[in-house]
């Protein structure tokens, strides 16, 4: 990779994020910025900047979990949103607001991490079980169980009165993000370390499981360290923003057309993608209905849905 | 010398493989036939740890497989099966590269990097190390993954069914570069294989099966015989030789 497309990207991701920071209803004073007693100083701190950082984190943390999960179950449709990772992670939401109420925010983030590994477990070992042919049919049945999964949940905020609270974090959005309730998202920062460690192991476990076995590998340790990245990162996600859909998918297949498979080598590009498409479609929604936000997860189902729809119309395999 | 004895593997009460027993040395090409369900795969599987026996025995240089460290064997072992996933996007050379993983575990030294050249070298295909595997014919994918298998650089490699829906010319550059492993890196090569002349044309030894049992093992000539094939295929063989090479006639 040449460095002047290192120093392209890294420029498009530094005005993307300086226009992320100047935009918003209360324009800031740049030049009252250096006093730090100021209300711009002020809103930069608290507001702008947690906002940005929790796009890039969210960004790069969801294309990170779609690209590995795509890997583990060797199928290029897979992503935390079609494998029912997110709706368990929220139907681990709902029940922590139920048991506890809205206490200790890491007993909460360890009840939803938890339903997320076991439901997204028990998807992946169904899929081990039934080795399907079709590609297709791996994210389609995975919507199906998504969709039974967040019936339960909706049953119960029905029951517990709580279907508003519901509502407001199916639709992602960041405008709520401020400084001290976004922190969780760091997450992403050792989750995608990690991610980049197992690489390797991920990649070989991609080609088929004997491939894995045959160079050493505990195939079901690889997909189970897998499937607790993926589900620390979505559970993250979920709790602080709410649902992003399609973007795990979307990135990872994006980034693959352009340098392919070998993870040690797409994962940056990935979580770069990642960022610059949701801080891209973050400052559209601001704008679109100035100064009121459409919420991101609008843009991007749009964008998604029809990024989706080309990826399965070109898929050799339904031809 | 991989020794396998008495190996049984059932499926609800069905033996796939019944009390087989095999002798795999070093420098030697080794080749399993026999129709279609007759356990072939399955005793090659059994006997390079992708699946386990049901009973019997399979001791790896003097040391049973179940004593074995998974990875410290994939620095001894090498097995292909036919069941990879090409519709990831790796470049050749990175298919090649996992060959060195149990090795480097994923960091290539440059000492890594001059046996995935050589593995290419040997397999010829240099000149597409920076394709990707689904823009390649499955004559040169194979090929791709073959060179992985021999960068993995073990004494015992399994391959099974390697020429499966390849055209000629592959499958003898295939068989030609398997037979140097085995002759000149002195490696013991197994492969499961359907085309009986080539069997019978690189072989050193050959493994007859039919219905999960061993039927018939030993050299090249003593299997290739106009009365064992006819029996173990349960059709009509005549077998001429044409240039000292054994060839099977077996169509109508």
């Amino acid at each position: 990779m040449s460095i002047y497309i290192r120093l392209a990207a890294a420029s498009v991701l530094l005005v993307l994020a300086l226009a992320s920071l100047l935009i918003g209803v209360i324009d800031l004073d740049i030049a009252a910025l250096l006093n730090s007693e100021s209300s711009s100083a002020h809103i930069l701190l608290v507001s702008r900047i947690p906002r940005l950082l929790a796009i890039c984190l969210a960004g790069a943390g969801l294309s990170i979990a779609g690209l590995i999960m795509q890997q583990i179950v060797q199928n290029r449709f897979a992503a935390p949103s079609t494998t029912g990772t997110i709706d368990c992670a929220m139907f681990g939401y709902i029940v922590a607001l139920v048991a506890l109420g809205d206490v200790d925010h890491w007993l909460q983030l360890l009840i939803i991490f938890g339903f997320a590994v076991a439901g997204t477990l028990l998807f992946v070992r169904f899929l081990q079980k039934l080795q399907f042919k079709n590609a297709v049919l791996v994210p389609l049945i995975g919507i199906m169980y998504g969709n039974v999964v967040s019936a339960l949940t909706t049953f119960i905020a029905y029951k517990y009165d709580l279907v508003q609270t519901l509502s407001s974090w199916t639709v992602a959005n960041f405008a709520s993000v401020l400084k001290g309730n976004y922190e969780f998202l760091y997450l992403a920062v050792p989750a995608s370390v990690l991610a980049y460690l197992y690489a390797a192991r991920f990649s070989a476990a991609s080609v088929g499981e004997s491939f894995a076995k045959n160079i050493g590998l505990n195939y079901q340790r690889v997909v189970m360290v897998g499937v607790m990245l993926v589900a620390v990162l979505a559970s993250s996600v979920v709790m602080i923003v709410g649902v992003i859909p399609f973007l795990g998918l979307i990135v990872p297949n994006l980034v693959s057309l352009f340098i392919g498979d070998n993870m040690r080598r797409n994962l940056p590009w990935t979580a770069y993608w990642g960022m610059v498409l949701v801080l891209a479609c973050d400052i559209g929604g601001r704008l679109i209905l100035f100064p009121f936000e459409v919420p991101i997860s609008m843009i991007i189902s749009i964008f998604g849905g029809l990024v989706f729809i080309g990826l399965i119309l070109k898929d050799k395999s339904n031809a | 010398m991989i020794k396998l004895s008495g190996l049984s593997k059932k499926y609800n009460d069905n033996f796939v493989v019944k009390d087989a027993s095999a002798l795999f040395p070093k420098g030697v090409l080794t080749s399993i036939i026999g129709p279609n369900g007759a356990g072939k795969s399955t005793l090659l599987s059994m006997a390079s740890r992708l699946t386990n026996s049901d009973a019997g025995e399979v001791v790896i240089a003097d040391k049973p497989l179940n004593q074995w460290d998974n990875a410290a064997l994939a620095k001894r072992l090498a097995v292909l099966r036919q069941s990879n996933n090409i519709n990831m996007r790796f470049t050749v050379r990175e298919l090649v590269a996992f060959g060195r993983f149990p090795h480097s575990q994923g960091r290539l030294s440059a000492r890594d990097n001059e046996i995935i050249d050589k593995a290419m070298e040997h397999l010829d295909i240099q000149h597409i190390a920076d394709r990707y595997l689904d823009q390649l014919s499955g004559g040169q994918r194979q090929m791709a993954f073959i060179a992985m298998v021999v960068a993995q650089d073990t004494d015992y490699i399994f391959l099974d069914e390697p020429l499966n829906n390849l055209d000629i010319k592959h499958s003898v550059e295939i068989m030609g570069a398997i037979q140097h492993l085995a002759h000149d890196h002195g490696k013991a090569v197994v492969v499961v294989i359907h085309d009986i002349n080539f069997a019978a044309s690189y072989s050193d030894r050959i493994i007859a099966m039919k219905r999960g049992q061993v039927i018939k093992s030993g050299d090249t000539v003593e299997v290739i015989d106009e009365a064992v094939l006819s029996d173990i295929y349960e059709i009509p063989f005549t077998i001429r030789e044409v240039e000292g090479q054994r060839i099977c006639m077996y169509y109508r």
